[in-house]
C-alpha cells in the first residue's frame, strides 16, 4: 500500500482521518518506504542537526552526532550514549502513597498502598516531558527496554550504509 | 476412500472397518512420522525440510483453493455446530473453535473463535502418539477422544476438546479438534474460572486424552460420568454434541476434498502450508520490526491473605512475569521468561502449551493477521518458558483452572515489546500498548425459586474491554478482548434468559478506567444486577488486577486504573422497587451508597470468593480500560472535551492529569474550556514535575537502601524471594543492577 508523505505527517500528528488510516495506512502490504519517510519528517521537525538513526518515542531518538551515537530528547538534551539505559539519566517521580496515586485515578482504582507498588514517572531533566511511566513493585530494577541493533538494520535489512558510517 | 461404517452405507453393521497399525503415511507409525518431522525441522530449520514451496509456486490457484476449502470447512463447522449448544457463552459469544492437524499433530488451519487453541490440540495429539496410543489404546476410524488436561494440551480446565482421527484408505490423514468453553466443569465451587481452586483435586472433571467413544458414538459410561460430574449436565451434553458434530463435518469436508484433489497432493499441501506459515512470520518480522533486544515485565497480584479458603493459599502473592524478546538479524524471533515466579497455591498456574497459545493469539493480532494461520508461527518463534515456573510448572498436581491469570498479564509485556519495534520502524498505527485483562465478572449459580432448577452465572459480557492506545489514536472503548478478537458483549436479554436469578439494573461507561496519555486507552464499563426470585445463590467475583497494576503505559502513557469490588447485602431494594426506583451506578466509587441502604462491602481487591447472596442483594462489577500512550500534556483539547462529554473521564481527573479546566453541563453533556485557568493549571503541572521529581541516580540510592533494610510489603518480598529461590540468571541481574553483594537474599523470614 502506497502512502504519501503528507499522510505520514498526519499519522505522526494524530490527525489522519479514520477513513484514510483504515484504507491507506493499516492494510497490508505496508509502504516499504515508511521508515525512510518517517525519519525524513522527524528530521525536518527537530531543531538540531544530529542525524536521527532510530525514533524511540515521541520525544526521544537515537542520533548520530559529534559524540557518536547518543540518546537525545526532542528538546536537544543528550541523555547518554546509545547503548546505555537512558532512564538512568532522567528525573523520576515515584508515586506509592494513596494521596500520590489519587491524583491519577479515584480511590480504589489505584494500587493498594499496602502492597508497596509504584507508579514511576520518568521526565526529561531539561524540558520535563514525560518520557515513560512504569508500574512496578518497590525495589524493581529499571529495565533497559529497547537495545536497537542499528548496524544490522541499516546494512542487512535496508541494504544501505549506516548514516553515521560507523 | 474414507472408512465409512457399513450401516451408513445402508448395510447391516454399524461398525467401522478396523485398521491395523501402522496407521501413518506410507507404512509409518505415528511415532515414526513425528520423529521424522522433528529431525527434519532441526536439521533444515524448515518444516519437513521444505526449502521451496513447489506446489504453491507451480499450482498457486490449486494451493490457495485447498487452503480456502479447509479454512471454510472449519469456519462452517463452527458456525453450524454452535447452534446445537444451549450454553450462551458458546452459542451467543462463540466460545468455541475447530482445528485441523496433521497425523503427527501440527496445526494446518483453524476456524475463527477461541483461536488460542491452535497449539493446545497439537500437544494433546503428540501426547497420545508418544504414549503409544496407536498400539495400546488404539486409534481407529470412528474413535472419539477428549482432553481438557492443561498439563497435556489445554488452556484452562473449562475448555474441553473433542478430537477425532480422520482416515483415508487405511491411513490417518488428519485430526479434527473441536473445543468449547464449558459454563461449569464440576470444580470445588460453581463457575468456569475458579478462584478458590489450589490444586488439581479441586479443579473438577478432567479427561486426560481419554477415548470417549468409537464408531462415531460417545460411550454411555463417559456421557453418564461427565453429566453427573458437572452442575450443568444439559449444557455439557449439548456442548459435547456440538463438538462431535463439528468434527464430523470437518471429516466429511476433508474426505470430499481428498477425493477431488488426491491424497498425495493433499499431503504435500499440508507440509507446504505449515512451512509457509513459518516463513511468513520470518518475513513479516523483517518487514515490520526492528532488530534488537526488548524487555518488559508484568505482574499478577494474588490477594488471598484475607480471602483464601485453603490455609496454604491465605497469603498475598505477586507473580513476576518478565519477558525479554530478541528480534534477530535473520528475522528470527525469540521470547524468554527467565525470572518468572514459581507456581503457587492458586488457580493461575499455566502450562507451557497455554503460554504458547497466548503467544500465538497475540502474534495473529499483531504480525500475522493476514497469513496462513497455523503451527508455522509456533515453529518460527524460539520461546523459553522456564521449567518449574508458574508459566511452565510441569506438575499436573497444581490447579490450572484460571491459567489466563498468567497468560493475560504476560502478553501485555509481549505486545509492548513488539509495539516498540513497530514504533522504531515507523508503523505507529500498529502500536498497541496492551489491553484490559478481563478476569471474570461474576461466576457461580443458584436455584430458580419457581422451577427449582439450577442456573449458572457466567456472563461473557466480560469479552468487551478497553483496548490499549496506539501511537496514532485512542484505544477502542469497551469492545475488545485479547483472547477472542471476535467476541461481543451479547444481549442483556440473552444473559437474563439463562441467568434467570440475576437481572440487570444498568450497564454503562465506567468513568476514569482508561489509561491516561496523549492517546488514551479504551474505556471500560460497569453494571449493576440484583438477585431476584432465587435461593442458594453463590457468586464470586474474579476481576483482575485489583490491588496493583499488572502492566505499565507506554512512552509516557499511564497504566489503566485498577479494579475493585463492591456488593450490597440486606438492601432496601424491595421497597425501592415498589416506588419504581433503584440504583444504577457506582460511577465514582462511593456513589452507590447514596442510592441504596444495606450492608455495603467494598474492597481494593477486584475479587471476592464464593459468597451467598439473598434476594434483593445488589451485585456490581466493572470491566477495565486499556493502557495509555504518550505524555498526557500532549493530548489535544478537543479530544479531552469529547472525553468529558462522553463521561470517559470526570472533570476532576482531567484537571489533575491533563490540566484542562472548565465547566461541564451535566444535563446537556457539554464542556466549555476555561483557557486561562487551563494554561495556569498546565504550568502548575510542569512545575510540579520539576519540583516533585529527583534524579534517577539518587532514587536508585534510596531504593537500594530500602532493599537492604527490607522495607517492602509482604507480597513484594514474597515475589523477589520466590524468584531468588529459583536461582536463575534474573537474580544475578537484580543484584548487579542494585549493586548488591552476591550473597544478597530477600526472604520471608
Amino acid at each position: 500500500m502506497s502512502t504519501d508523505k503528507s499522510q505520514i505527517e498526519k499519522l505522526i500528528d494524530g490527525t489522519l482521518p479514520w477513513p484514510e488510516l483504515r484504507d491507506d495506512v493499516l492494510p497490508d502490504p505496508k509502504d516499504p518506504e515508511r521508515f525512510e519517510t518517517t525519519i525524513e519528517i522527524l528530521q525536518e521537525r527537530v531543531d538540531w542537526d544530529d542525524r536521527i538513526l532510530v525514533p524511540l518515542s515521541d520525544h526521544l531518538y537515537v542520533v548520530a552526532g559529534d559524540d557518536g551515537r547518543t540518546v537525545k530528547a526532542e528538546c536537544g538534551h543528550e541523555l547518554c550514549s546509545a547503548d546505555e539505559n537512558w532512564k538512568l539519566e532522567c528525573d523520576i517521580r515515584a508515586r506509592e502513597e494513596q494521596e500520590e496515586t489519587a491524583e491519577l485515578y479515584p480511590e480504589l482504582m489505584t494500587p493498594d498502598p499496602d502492597w508497596t507498588f509504584q507508579i514511576r514517572e520518568y521526565f526529561c531533566p531539561e524540558c520535563y516531558s514525560l518520557l515513560d511511566v512504569e508500574a512496578v513493585p518497590a525495589g524493581y530494577p529499571i529495565l533497559q527496554k529497547f537495545e536497537p541493533d542499528i548496524d544490522t538494520f541499516y546494512e542487512e535489512w535496508l541494504d544501505k550504509p549506516v548514516p553515521d558510517g560507523q | 476412500m474414507s472408512q465409512e461404517p457399513e450401516s451408513r452405507q445402508g448395510i447391516a453393521s454399524d461398525e467401522y472397518e478396523r485398521v491395523d497399525p501402522p496407521i501413518g503415511w506410507d507404512g509409518q507409525t505415528l511415532q515414526e512420522m513425528l520423529d521424522e518431522s522433528e529431525h527434519l525441522l532441526e536439521d533444515t530449520g524448515r518444516y519437513h525440510g521444505r526449502e521451496r514451496l513447489e506446489m504453491k509456486e507451480d499450482e498457486p490457484f490449486q494451493y490457495e483453493r485447498i487452503f480456502s476449502r479447509l479454512r471454510g470447512a472449519l469456519v462452517n463447522a463452527r458456525e453450524t455446530s454452535l447452534h446445537i449448544s444451549a450454553s450462551a457463552i458458546v452459542r451467543e459469544i462463540g466460545e468455541l473453535a475447530f482445528q485441523l492437524y496433521t497425523p503427527e499433530g501440527d496445526c494446518i488451519a483453524t476456524s475463527t473463535g477461541i483461536i488460542v487453541h491452535v497449539h493446545t490440540g497439537s500437544l494433546a495429539i503428540k501426547y497420545m502418539i508418544e504414549e503409544g496410543y496407536e498400539h495400546g489404546r488404539k486409534i481407529q476410524p470412528g474413535d472419539i477422544f477428549c482432553n481438557n488436561d492443561n498439563d497435556l494440551g489445554n488452556v484452562h480446565t473449562a475448555d474441553v476438546h473433542t478430537l477425532i482421527p480422520i482416515f483415508y484408505d487405511d491411513e490417518l490423514i488428519a485430526w479434527a479438534d473441536g473445543v468449547t468453553h464449558e459454563v461449569d466443569i464440576g470444580g470445588s465451587t460453581r463457575g468456569h474460572d475458579q478462584l478458590a481452586s489450589t490444586t488439581r483435586y479441586e479443579d473438577g472433571l478432567y479427561a486426560t486424552c481419554e477415548k470417549i467413544g468409537e464408531n462415531d458414538e460417545v460411550y454411555q459410561d463417559w456421557r453418564d460420568r461427565a453429566e453427573r460430574g458437572t452442575r450443568t449436565p444439559m449444557f455439557w451434553d449439548l456442548d459435547e454434541k456440538c463438538r462431535v458434530a463439528g468434527a464430523h463435518m470437518i471429516r466429511e469436508a476433508l474426505t470430499d476434498l481428498v477425493d477431488e484433489v488426491g491424497v498425495e497432493r493433499y499431503k504435500e499441501f499440508t507440509r507446504e502450508a505449515i512451512e509457509e506459515g513459518r516463513q511468513t512470520l520470518e518475513s513479516r518480522v523483517q518487514e515490520r520490526l526492528f532488530p534488537g533486544t526488548y524487555r518488559d515485565a508484568s505482574f499478577m497480584p494474588v490477594p488471598f491473605k484475607q480471602e483464601g479458603w485453603n490455609p496454604v493459599s491465605q497469603k498475598d502473592m505477586l507473580n513476576h512475569l518478565p519477558v525479554e524478546m530478541e528480534v534477530g538479524g535473520d528475522g528470527g524471533l525469540s521470547l524468554d521468561m527467565t525470572g518468572a515466579s514459581p507456581p503457587g497455591p492458586h488457580p493461575y498456574n499455566c502450562a507451557e502449551g497455554s503460554m504458547q497459545g497466548g503467544l500465538w493469539v497475540s502474534l495473529t493480532q499483531s504480525l500475522l493477521h493476514d497469513g496462513k494461520v497455523n503451527d508455522g508461527s509456533y515453529f518460527a518463534v524460539d520461546a523459553n518458558f522456564p521449567e518449574g515456573s508458574v508459566v511452565n510448572p510441569q506438575d499436573p498436581s497444581l490447579s490450572y483452572h484460571t491459567a489466563w491469570g498468567s497468560i493475560m498479564p504476560t502478553y501485555q509485556a509481549v505486545w509492548k515489546n513488539i509495539s516498540r519495534a513497530f514504533f522504531a520502524r515507523g508503523f505507529r498505527e500498529e502500536v498497541n500498548t496492551g489491553y484490559s485483562e478481563s478476569g471474570d465478572t461474576m461466576s457461580g449459580g443458584g436455584f430458580n425459586e419457581v422451577t427449582d432448577e439450577y442456573f449458572p452465572i457466567a456472563p461473557f459480557d466480560l469479552s468487551c474491554q478497553g483496548m490499549g492506545a496506539s501511537a496514532s489514536r485512542d484505544g477502542l472503548d469497551y469492545a475488545y478482548t485479547m483472547w477472542n478478537p471476535e467476541t461481543d458483549m451479547g444481549d442483556i436479554e440473552e444473559w437474563e434468559l439463562t441467568e434467570q436469578g440475576l437481572p440487570f439494573l444498568s450497564r454503562h461507561i465506567k468513568p476514569n478506567t482508561a489509561g491516561h496519555g496523549k492517546y488514551r486507552g479504551g474505556s471500560g464499563w460497569e453494571t449493576l444486577r440484583v438477585v431476584d426470585r432465587s435461593y442458594d445463590m453463590s457468586l464470586y467475583k474474579h476481576v483482575r488486577p485489583g490491588v496493583t497494576n499488572s502492566t505499565s503505559g507506554m512512552h509516557g502513557g499511564y497504566p489503566q486504573a485498577t479494579n475493585y469490588s463492591v456488593r450490597v447485602h440486606n438492601t432496601d431494594l424491595e421497597e425501592q422497587f415498589e416506588d419504581a426506583e433503584y440504583p444504577i451506578s457506582d460511577k465514582v466509587p462511593g456513589d452507590l451508597e447514596e442510592d441504596v441502604d444495606g450492608d455495603v462491602v467494598r474492597t481494593e481487591r477486584g475479587i471476592y470468593f464464593p459468597t451467598t447472596f439473598e434476594n434483593h442483594d445488589l451485585v456490581y462489577y466493572h470491566m477495565g480500560g486499556g493502557p495509555g500512550y504518550g505524555d498526557p500534556l500532549d493530548r489535544p483539547f478537543d479530544l479531552l472535551k469529547e472525553d468529558l462529554e462522553k463521561e470517559i473521564y470526570t472533570p476532576d481527573v482531567v484537571e489533575s492529569v491533563y490540566g484542562v479546566v472548565g465547566d461541564l453541563d451535566e444535563e446537556e453533556r457539554e464542556f466549555e474550556i476555561d483557557h486561562d485557568a487551563t494554561e495556569e493549571r498546565r504550568e502548575e503541572i510542569r512545575k510540579q514535575r520539576r519540583e516533585e521529581s529527583q534524579s534517577v541516580r539518587s532514587f536508585i540510592d534510596e531504593e537500594r537502601d530500602r532493599l537492604v533494610e527490607g522495607d517492602l510489603s509482604d507480597p513484594a518480598r514474597r515475589m523477589y524471594s520466590g524468584v531468588f529461590d529459583r536461582g536463575d540468571d534474573w537474580s544475578d541481574e537484580f543484584r548487579e543492577f542494585w549493586d548488591l553483594p552476591e550473597n544478597f537474599e530477600i526472604n520471608m523470614e
